[in-house]
């Protein structure tokens, strides 16, 4: 074996079930051992005036029929217990390993009759195929190993397939098959020792099993005969007596289990070992900073929704530190920002969508005029259930599968307006029509699998508009879409918006998108608004450099396409570890001592925007810089 | 799309072509599988090292009365004769003849069937009905790593539960309810109090696998996508976790499920043996042990075809739950 290999069955043995499982395995492997060579003759020795007692000092589980002491009996048994089990695992990996690579050792079509036998026989359990043998073999110890041992074989056989199959497409065998070796030596040298480890593992579980089996068989009376005994014929003998004497079946049953638990989990927890390497990850508090800038929240008008200082915090990091911002009727706000800025986390945050062991926490969290935070979980669920509606990124996967996309939609109104399934249905037949989905009472029954992705963004927004919604959250709603698609869907949202006077929130990493289908952009960075703009003012009058950079990565038409594409230099900042002072501070071409040591408010101007930069007057001068970074470096 | 172009209407989600084709697969696969073990049902006699005669006879039987008794079961003619009496036997429904009673092996088989299906249904039923709520509801309990000591309480018992086979279950549970407390009888098939121990004895580790491996499969659907977009239609917890969640994670519980339920169907024979259960099972090991061939040729096939059809209930179930599977495959 390799170092990482072995420094990975070493790392079990250091976890507790590691440790105890092989401690257990080698306890157990040890009497197997010697027990048979101390304890034969105490276990054989014959007392006919003590039969069938309880357990007493000399005999401490007592006797059997015969007088025989029985604590010695189940010590001396492990022996031809594991030793049989053992046995058969061997006959049943070798058997197993022979069918398994019996395609790549016989060719195609020979190997592929093995192969149609072996998935057959996969599929009868164990202990089937271990009678059927029972009777080709016959009665007793021989019979039953091999009987065991040729029931594992079609499970070996499977799994050696699969591995065989992984590695025969690696570089180096089929060079080693162009340079003409034989299909044997190029199975003994390069395949099997590649797929050893996972073998080995699946061996210690399946003698695990085999154990078990075997006692099933012999305390059926059809394994392990008289005068020899293992501990299924000890169980089988001593069950007849269980009400005089319950020792007797008890400890053979209790060794079986013991036994076949210790091969189990140290098979499992090499298993697990080899799997899933994990680190645990540590997590550390942090302290909270000083609250963001409020925002001006001006107009006659009562805002759909009011956003004041909203926070995000999960153990070890606050991804979205004080985000402040209103939403007025039929307003078109866009989010935009790097991945990682906590876009995403506000949308969840607004739609109370946040799960344990995140949290949400704002000085103002106002829907329609009502305070979420502190509304009764009844209320909030109705209030968010018919006004409130979300459009996640990727249609593919937030449809449920196993569900028709009509009865996802008509859900919404029959839970939250008491109709029935048939006028739920109705409305949601209605909904597919005016999101402009065609032959909307036929697609209603379909699967989500039989829409297109653009015709699943559809959907969606119609469950949105099942209610009366007042905002729309979308969260890059056309990311996981094809380009010609993108702008149907857009299109949608925003003749939706239009049309009922609903307020859109729109996020997006595509600072473009944003700027034709919004009135305000918020630019977020490391979970905080940096600049609250009107979309026409870009990209001439931003004023944060961040925002500059972003417009500057954004290629168009004049863009000199011999010229590497621009990107904006230094990496996002990672939420558990936000530097101090401004966040955008070490990426910045900007940034002096005032921006490393002290972050800056979001202060609004005369008009209403806001921006957070120290040097914000000092920008709008300046051309957009990016960084030219050559694509692929 | 399929539909889209065709304009077939699809019933129940599937295009009518996924169905047809689903299913004569399906068919198909189970004729050769049913054909294979049939041929091994019958090859079995024939494997035996030496002849079957003498070995069922003992070494002290005349030669007259071995070459008697092997042209009784038609031994003496060509293989190939045999294996088409064989099958068309099977076809007329004739299976042979119990050697140790004389009786038809189809009436000993009608006679003993009811006992073991019923203790296996009864168990698979019982297994289900407990593993469902409770692997849903610890997973729910202990999702993202809430509950610590909850999760680890119950994955240890359930790995234990799981790991002890039935028949020694049967044996501890015979020492318990029946030595200890004599709450219920502990042999035979007499009355209702009979059927708890056995029943038992098969439902308990299924219902741990099953349990943990909900558990399992529930924590990974409740972070799917279209979990979150069932919270956000706020929908009530119930809804969300039974309706979109539980379908979801059903698709590797079947799977395991119908797994446990073959295992189940071998399971029996044990556990029958514990509680001298007057099912297939002990008829089995009574028959082998007496290498009555004719009889254990009879219980095999029915052991078998009864592992296929749970597989086939398996396919069809995943058919209809994850009709995408369908699809794909065709």
């Amino acid at each position: 074996m390799t170092s990482p290999a072995k420094s990975t069955w070493a790392g079990v043995l250091r976890t507790p079930v590691g440790a105890g499982a092989a401690g257990l395995l080698a306890a157990v492997l040890l009497l197997a051992v010697l027990a048979p060579l101390l304890w034969s003759d105490q276990a054989s020795a014959v007392d006919t005036g003590r039969i069938l007692e309880g357990p007493s000092g000399e005999h401490w589980m007592g006797t059997d029929g015969l007088g025989r002491d029985i604590f010695f009996r189940v010590l001396v048994a492990t022996g031809l217990s594991v030793g049989l089990a053992l046995l058969a695992t061997a006959v049943g990996v070798g058997a197993g390993l022979l069918l398994g690579t019996a395609p790549m050792l016989l060719g195609r079509r020979a190997g592929r009759l093995v192969t149609a036998v072996v998935n057959i026989a996969v599929a009868f359990p164990g202990l089937l195929l271990a009678l059927f043998f029972a009777v080709v073999f016959g009665v007793g110890a021989t019979g039953a190993v091999l009987a065991i041992g040729f029931a594992l074989a079609p499970a070996f056989a499977r799994l050696a397939q699969t591995l065989v199959a992984k590695v025969a497409g690696l570089d180096y065998v089929a060079a080693a098959r162009i340079a003409g070796l034989g299909r044997l030596r190029l199975l003994v040298r390069h395949v099997l020792p590649n797929i050893a480890e996972p073998l080995v593992v699946n061996a210690t579980i399946a003698a695990g099993a085999a154990l078990l089996t075997f006692s099933g068989l012999s305390f059926l009376g059809l394994g392990v005969q008289a005068p020899l005994y293992d501990w299924g014929r000890l169980l089988g003998d001593g069950l007849s007596s269980l009400y005089v004497h319950p020792a007797a079946a008890l400890a053979p049953g209790t060794a079986v289990v013991v036994a076949g638990l210790a091969f189990n989990l140290f098979g499992e927890a090499i298993a697990k070992g080899i799997g899933m390497r994990t680190t645990p990850v540590l997590l550390r508090p942090r302290v909270r900073s000083a609250p963001a800038a409020r925002p001006a929240v001006t107009g006659e008008q009562e805002p759909v929704l009011a956003v004041d200082d909203l926070r995000v915090a999960f153990p070890g990091s606050t991804p979205v530190r004080g985000v402040s911002f209103a939403l007025r009727r039929g307003e078109a706000v866009g989010i935009v920002g790097e991945s990682g800025s906590g876009k995403t986390l506000t949308a969840l945050a607004l739609a109370q969508l946040i799960e344990e062991p995140g949290e949400v926490s704002a000085d103002r969290l106002d829907f329609l005029g009502r305070p979420l935070l502190d509304l009764p979980a009844r209320e909030r669920r109705h209030l968010l259930g018919t006004s409130f509606a979300m459009v996640f990124q990727d249609p593919m996967t937030s449809f449920n599968p196993t569900q028709r996309i009509g009865r996802q939609l008509a859900e919404v109104s029959e839970q939250h307006d008491g109709l029935t399934r048939g006028q739920a249905l109705d409305r949601a037949v209605d909904r597919l029509q005016a999101v402009r989905v065609p032959a909307a009472a036929r697609r209603a029954k379909q699967f989500p699998h039989e829409f297109s992705g653009g015709m699943r963004q559809r959907a969606m927004i119609g469950m949105g508009m099942m209610g009366a919604p007042a905002l729309i959250v979308a969260d890059e709603p056309t990311t996981a879409l094809d380009v010609t698609v993108q702008r149907q869907v857009l299109r949608l949202l925003d003749s939706v918006r239009t049309a009922d006077d609903v307020a859109l929130l729109l996020i997006s990493h595509d600072i473009t998108v944003v700027r034709q289908f919004c009135e305000r952009v918020l630019v977020m960075y490391a979970g905080r608004i940096v600049e609250d703009l009107p979309a026409a003012d870009l990209p001439a009058r931003a004023r944060h450099p961040y925002t500059r950079a972003l417009l500057a990565a954004v290629p168009d038409m004049s863009t000199d396409r011999e010229r590497p594409l621009a990107v904006i230099p230094g990496r996002p900042v990672d939420p558990a570890d936000v530097p101090r002072g401004c966040a955008f501070a070490a990426r910045c071409p900007l940034a002096d001592e005032q921006c490393t040591s002290a972050d800056p408010p979001l202060v609004p101007d005369e008009d209403g925007r806001r921006v957070a930069c120290w040097h914000a007057d000092a920008v709008t001068g300046l051309p957009l810089v990016a960084e030219e970074v050559r694509v692929g470096e | 799309m399929t539909t889209l172009l065709t304009g077939v209407r699809p019933p129940r989600g599937f295009t009518g072509n996924a169905w047809t084709r689903f299913a004569a697969r399906r068919l198909a696969r189970l004729l050769i599988s049913v054909w294979v073990l049939v041929t091994a049902a019958f090859l079995m006699i024939h494997l035996i090292p030496g002849d079957p005669v003498r070995v069922a006879l003992g070494p002290t039987a005349s030669p007259e009365l071995v070459e008697a008794r092997r042209a009784a079961l038609g031994l003496d003619q060509p293989l190939w004769l045999q294996y088409v009496h064989y099958l068309g036997g099977l076809f007329s429904g004739d299976t042979g003849t119990s050697v140790g009673t004389g009786l038809p092996v189809s009436e000993v088989i009608a006679d003993r069937l009811p006992a073991t299906l019923e203790l296996a249904g009864y168990a698979f039923l019982i297994a289900v009905v407990v593993s469902v709520p409770v692997g849903v509801g610890m997973a729910v309990l202990t999702r993202r790593g809430r509950r610590r000591k909850t999760e680890l309480a119950f994955t240890s018992t359930s790995v234990v539960l799981g790991a002890v086979p039935e028949f020694l279950l049967a044996v501890g549970l015979v020492y318990v309810f029946g030595v200890q407390l004599g709450w219920v009888p502990v042999a035979g098939r007499s009355g209702l109090g009979s059927y708890v121990l056995p029943v038992l004895a098969l439902a308990v580790g299924p219902a741990a696998v099953l349990a943990r491996l909900l558990r399992v499969e529930t924590l990974s659907v409740l972070e799917a996508d279209y979990i979150r977009t069932a919270r956000a239609k706020r929908l009530p917890d119930r809804i969300v976790y039974f309706r979109h969640a539980l379908p979801n994670a059903l698709t590797a519980t079947i799977t395991v499920g119908g797994l446990l339920l073959s295992a189940m169907v071998a399971g029996t024979v044990l556990v029958e043996n514990v509680f001298a259960w007057p099912g297939l099972g002990t008829t089995i090991v009574e028959s082998i042990i007496a290498k009555d061939y004719p009889l254990v040729q009879g219980i095999v096939l029915v052991y078998g075809t009864a592992v296929l059809l749970v597989n086939l209930a398996v396919d069809v179930a995943l058919a209809l739950l994850d009709p995408r599977s369908t699809i794909k495959e065709s």
